[in-house]
């Protein structure tokens, strides 16, 4: 079962134009910077950006900035909002559960699938992203030749290549991580409603609501558990040394949404009457 | 094979199901008629696990379901409320990826406890031999790489039963098999039904057409409201009336001859009340009436349905008090009235 569903996430047009979509963001962004090398100042704009102009090795972490506060988690939505809402509408959960497809099962796969794209779509931006960044912005620096292992970390101070890529492998655990929290809400209201969009939206409206009052002054009071409040922490993967507060509560933070929604969608999937 | 007693299914404050007992017998070709709303589908779907009983109990090949429906699900073929697929991927790979999604094949003794069959797919030469199969035995062998969304209706509920044939069930499900099918090609999943009945499978299917069990059904379940109202072999509910239809040019001194057994005359027709067709001919005859047609009178299957059932559920009629022209005619609505889509 988790292997055909990941093969049907993987012949699905839309899976394919959604990673596309993902990539062009950064690309376009490149192209500008490149052509312009107008840099946002250090402190505004998306992080990394400013630092990019200078060494383009540092690109795929500005874009994986770039996509995961808005596009990656509109993507995830709809894709897991779709999992067993879009069955339903389709009418294929009926015949997937008479097959018979365990309910549990049935869930777990599409969690794997929504896995697997989440891994697949940060795996395409990073290598287009180092790719462009590479050929428009970075490649042979002078002030990367200068220092031997090239690139600076936020704090200022030199990483070795080693060190970059693993940080970058960390930074995108921590994201598929926080991008599980979305896809867990968004699956639960999916064994919700038959409505695929519906799903999708609702999802969609607890992190723009979550977004809202992340700014909010007079809600910091329950800013901490908000599941969008540390989206962004895997930034300080790439500071001297790791400042691994914000990570750590990030991680706890998503992983009590993964599991309380993960067992309510359970709860109510396994006692719902499949009528469509 | 099936064995229901007093299922219900409430949904909200709406009894869809209630307090039926449902017997279907190993080799059955059962047919459960009943109007639109009925509950058919219902209790097609209790039968399937999908929807929950809320009271009552279910044993499919002598299991308990919904508890061990794993254990029972792959050895029957459902087609249930119309054939369903990925409308961008060609009929073939549906069916492939439904056929890859569960268990492969008959189980073996024991289920998926005993020898962790349940991981036993079978290898990728069986299930494209499985695949295939199926699409011969629809008359589908020939499809071509077409998006399911360009198949026409009659296409798609060919591969509904073609996936419902996957793994050479014991027990077809089927909620209106022939929906969206022209002459032949119900003809053809007549056929092939009553051909797969004879080689073993026992089916039951929905239908809210009533010439469609009649031709194919050995058993009649009729649904009403969500009561089983009748449930009988179908050779007893069409038991003779005890009247015999003749036609005859002679039809006028055939009825004097009958005299007061006659129920009915309409030109050369007479319904004559009379326990013996083969007496009622050696009498006319021996009389020297030409006799055109003699048949002994059989209760269609329509009339029991109809004398069984109330108008139909799609019907929304206002309640008496509330109707603007509350006639007689109005409170008693004509059981005869079967038309389907007003409301």
């Amino acid at each position: 079962m988790i292997r055909t569903e990941i093969v049907k996430l993987l012949v699905r047009p839309r899976t394919w134009i959604t990673v596309l979509l993902l990539c062009l963001l950064p690309f376009v962004v490149a192209i500008f910077l490149a052509t312009t090398n107008l840099a946002p100042p250090p402190g505004e704009g998306p992080a990394f950006l400013s630092a990019v102009l200078r060494d383009g090795t540092l690109y795929p972490a500005a874009a994986l900035a770039m996509v995961v506060p808005v596009f990656l988690p509109v993507s995830v939505a709809v894709l897991a909002g779709d999992s067993v809402a879009g069955e339903a509408t389709g009418g294929t959960l009926r015949y997937l559960l008479v097959r018979p497809v365990g309910r549990t099962r049935l869930l777990v796969a599409k969690l794997v699938s929504v896995l697997v794209f989440v891994l697949l779509a940060i795996a395409a931006v990073i290598v287009t992203s180092y790719l462009t960044g590479r050929a428009l912005l970075g490649g042979g620096q002078p002030a990367a030749v200068a220092l031997p292992g090239g690139t600076t970390s936020l704090s200022g101070t030199p990483l070795t290549p080693t060190d970059l890529f693993l940080r970058t492998l960390a930074s995108i655990g921590y994201a598929t991580v926080c991008m599980l929290a979305v896809a867990a809400i968004a699956l639960f209201l999916s064994t919700l409603t038959d409505s695929a969009l519906g799903a999708a939206l609702g999802a969609l409206a607890v992190l723009v609501a979550s977004e809202l009052l992340a700014t909010l002054d007079a809600a910091s009071s329950v800013q901490p558990y908000l599941p969008t409040r540390y989206w962004l922490a895997w930034i300080d993967f790439f500071r001297q040394p790791i400042f691994w507060r914000d990570i750590d509560r990030g991680l706890a933070v998503s992983g009590v949404y993964i599991g309380l929604l993960l067992l309510a969608s359970w709860a109510n999937f396994m006692t719902r009457d499949i009528t469509a | 094979m099936i064995e229901t007693q007093a299922l219900t299914k409430r949904f909200g404050r709406v009894t869809a199901v209630n307090g039926v007992d449902l017997e279907v017998r190993p080799g059955d070709r059962y047919g459960l008629l009943g109007p639109n709303g009925s509950g058919k589908t219902t209790v097609l779907r209790m039968l399937l696990g999908l929807v929950y009983a809320t009271s009552g109990t279910i044993e499919v090949l002598g299991q308990p379901i919904p508890r061990r429906a794993a254990r029972v699900l792959p050895q029957i073929g459902a087609l249930v409320e119309g054939p369903a697929g990925y409308p961008h991927l060609p009929g073939r790979t549906n069916l492939r990826l439904i056929d890859a999604a569960g268990p492969s094949g008959p189980w073996r003794d024991g289920g998926p406890g005993r020898d962790f069959a349940f991981w036993r797919r079978g290898s990728r030469r069986d299930r494209r031999h499985r695949v295939e199969q199926a699409l011969e035995r629809v008359g589908l062998a020939g499809i071509d790489s077409r998006p399911l969304k360009a198949y026409s209706l009659g296409m798609r509920q060919r591969l509904g039963l073609a996936a419902a044939l996957l793994r050479a069930p014991r027990l077809l499900v089927l909620d209106e098999p022939t929906n969206g099918l022209d002459p032949r090609g119900i003809r053809e999943i007549r056929d092939l039904l009553a051909e797969l009945n004879a080689a073993g499978t026992t089916v039951l299917l929905s239908s809210h057409l009533l010439g469609e069990v009649d031709a194919l059904c050995t058993r009649v379940g009729v649904m009403d409201r969500g009561r089983l109202v009748v449930q009988d072999e179908l050779d007893a509910l069409r038991a003779p009336t005890g009247r015999v239809l003749v036609v005859s040019p002679d039809a006028g001194r055939a009825a004097a001859l009958l005299d007061g057994r006659v129920e009915q005359r309409d030109g050369d027709r007479l319904t004559v009340v009379h326990p013996d067709p083969a007496q009622l001919n050696a009498m006319l005859t021996a009389e020297g009436l030409r006799v055109a047609e003699l048949a002994p009178q059989r209760r269609s299957l329509e009339e029991v349905v109809l004398e069984a059932t109330s108008a139909s559920a799609d019907r929304m009629d206002l309640p008496v008090a509330e109707q603007p022209f509350a006639g007689p005619a109005a409170t008693d609505p004509a059981p005869t009235d079967q038309a389907g889509d007003r409301a």
